[in-house]
């Protein structure tokens, strides 16, 4: 916790866990899809499908998706904003596996037909936690530089990312590992201190066993 | 690190633009950046809680239709030569009401500490430096009659003195949020509205020329005003009853503070007081934090607001 934890942030009203967690969700969502959206599915779970629309959690996750961040003025018009983009939209509800009252599951597809599906969670205070890529869980926040590689479950695919950026000199805050059998399909959940160099992150995905890399680094972004 | 209590935030410090100094050093010490770095990050929320007094729309409803209008309202009442109060609390209710309209309605505001709390240190703060600004001769430094008080305090600009308050009230916050909470699910409203008030009454008696002793009375004086609050939102929205606590909150900060450079002090120690409020805060029945199922939220009226349940 630090000072600005406590004063701030900037965002756009009503409610830090309906209407800014959901709208960092929806632009952490858009980083992880990585291209611009065309259609998005979005069903909400416990608190966000009973007063999400009374909060604007629904045009806070559409804006997101289109890249606005928490205290974009433009969110209440996210929904004409997106169709002015020919962008679909559906919203619905739905009973999700997960311990946290504010959730959604996104089901995206981006303009050129790549298609990700995002489980996460609003925890309070606009923090949120994407809990599931594509089925697989994941528990982390986006606050940190974050790298996502999606590889075989086989040895030394951790050392070969972690040895590529002990090079270039990026500490790692955090290290998780998730696969959904042995031998099967794992995801690596790899924070960082630094932002990680983009050589880095094409060496990595050219390696044998490697089968999709995703990196989002919003503090970046904003300055972008 | 956290401040935990507000002994060791205090740590026998007695000039208090010093202890300010040191909230902001071991902010960008913690984060690794540059002092200045830290205090235009603040500076742009000073500038944003302005703003968000300054984009306030009369005509906006928020889109439950529970709230919207109510400053302007005010504001009309006002210029038409109604109300009884000094323009002090008249403004302080105005910009109170502004910016937990704002929030309502969709529009930009800070959370500070939280989005159904966001009213009240911005009423505080704004409703200050209006006047100052206005009649900047009345803030004269040599009416400081407390020799703990260097003149050379009073070299900040208006600005930087404000964007200063707010690191002290952050500072005193943090305290709050590690030994109670700054969460209505957690302590109800006391933890968000009476933490607000409670971090405001610090920033007005510091901007008032009191000393840490006296702003450290304005905080508890305040966060006592206000224990025991629940937080029973009418259909689970941060509009009815928050928007006008924001006025309360904000109200209470400023007669607290007041109470306190009088000199007239807590007898219960700020810690002991926040202490006190997230003991109250654990013993709050859950249907009255922030979960609707309780207090107005389940009133005949309250309920015909509810979501409708499939």
């Amino acid at each position: 916790m630090n000072i600005f934890d406590i004063m701030g942030p900037i965002m756009v009203g009503p409610s830090s866990s309906h209407t800014a967690g959901a709208a960092r969700i929806g632009y952490v969502s858009r980083q992880l899809l990585g291209e611009d959206l065309k259609k998005a599915e979005i069903l909400l779970h416990g608190s966000f499908a009973k007063t999400g629309k009374g909060h604007g959690t629904d045009k806070a996750i559409v804006a997101g998706l289109m890249g606005m961040m928490p205290d974009d003025e433009r969110i209440p018009d996210s929904f004409d904003i997106a169709k002015s983009q020919g962008i679909e939209l559906s919203v619905g509800e739905a009973l999700l596996k997960t311990e946290y009252a504010n959730a959604c599951l996104l089901n995206l597809e981006s303009v050129n037909g790549r298609s990700l599906s995002i489980m996460a969670a609003s925890l309070g205070g606009g923090r949120i936690s994407i809990e599931q890529i594509d089925g697989i869980d994941t528990h982390f926040s986006g606050d940190y530089p974050t790298l996502i590689v999606h590889n075989l479950d086989q040895p030394g695919h951790v050392a070969e990312v972690t040895s590529t950026l002990a090079h270039k000199s990026v500490n790692i805050a955090t290290l998780n590992l998730y696969r959904d059998k042995r031998g099967g399909y794992a995801v690596m959940i790899v924070e960082t201190d630094q932002d990680i160099p983009e050589t880095a992150i094409k060496w990595i995905e050219h390696l044998e066993g490697v089968i999709k890399v995703t990196y989002i680094n919003i503090e970046k972004q904003k300055e972008a | 690190m956290a401040y935990t209590s507000i002994v060791e935030l205090i740590d026998n410090c007695t000039d208090v633009e010093e202890l300010i100094d040191r909230i902001i050093a071991n902010d960008a010490n913690e984060r690794g950046i540059s002092c200045e770095a830290s205090f235009e990050q603040m500076k742009v929320l000073w500038e944003a809680m302005l703003a968000s007094v300054n984009n306030y729309d009369g005509s906006l409803k928020s889109n439950s239709g529970l709230s919207g209008g109510d400053a302007k309202k005010y504001e009309d009442f006002r210029r038409n030569g109604g109300g009884v109060v000094g323009d002090l609390l008249a403004n302080l209710i105005t910009n109170a009401l502004k910016v937990s309209e704002s929030n309502a309605c969709m529009k930009r505001i800070v959370a500070a500490p939280t989005a159904g709390s966001c009213g009240v240190i911005p009423a505080v703060l704004i409703t200050l430096y209006n006047h100052r600004k206005a009649n900047l001769a009345s803030f004269q430094p040599s009416l400081i009659k407390d020799e703990n008080v260097s003149k050379d305090d009073y070299n900040f600009t208006l600005d930087d003195k404000i964007v200063r308050s707010l690191y002290l009230a952050a500072a005193v916050g943090e305290v709050i949020a590690y030994r109670a909470s700054i969460a209505g699910a957690e302590g109800g409203c006391q933890a968000e509205i009476g933490a607000a008030s409670s971090m405001a009454a610090c920033a007005f008696a510091y901007l008032n020329a009191g000393n840490i002793k006296q702003i450290m009375h304005a905080g508890a004086l305040s966060l006592k005003a206000l224990l025991g609050l629940a937080c029973d939102p009418v259909g689970g929205y941060v509009e009815v009853p928050c928007i006008k606590r924001n006025v309360t909150g904000a109200a209470n900060a400023v007669t607290s503070a007041e109470l306190a450079l009088a000199g007239i002090e807590s007898r219960i120690p700020f810690d002991e007081v926040i202490d006190a409020m997230g003991e109250i805060g654990r013993k709050m029945d859950i249907s009255l934090r922030e979960t609707s199922t309780g207090g107005l939220a389940m009133t005949p009226t309250g309920r015909q607001y509810l979501p409708k349940q499939d």
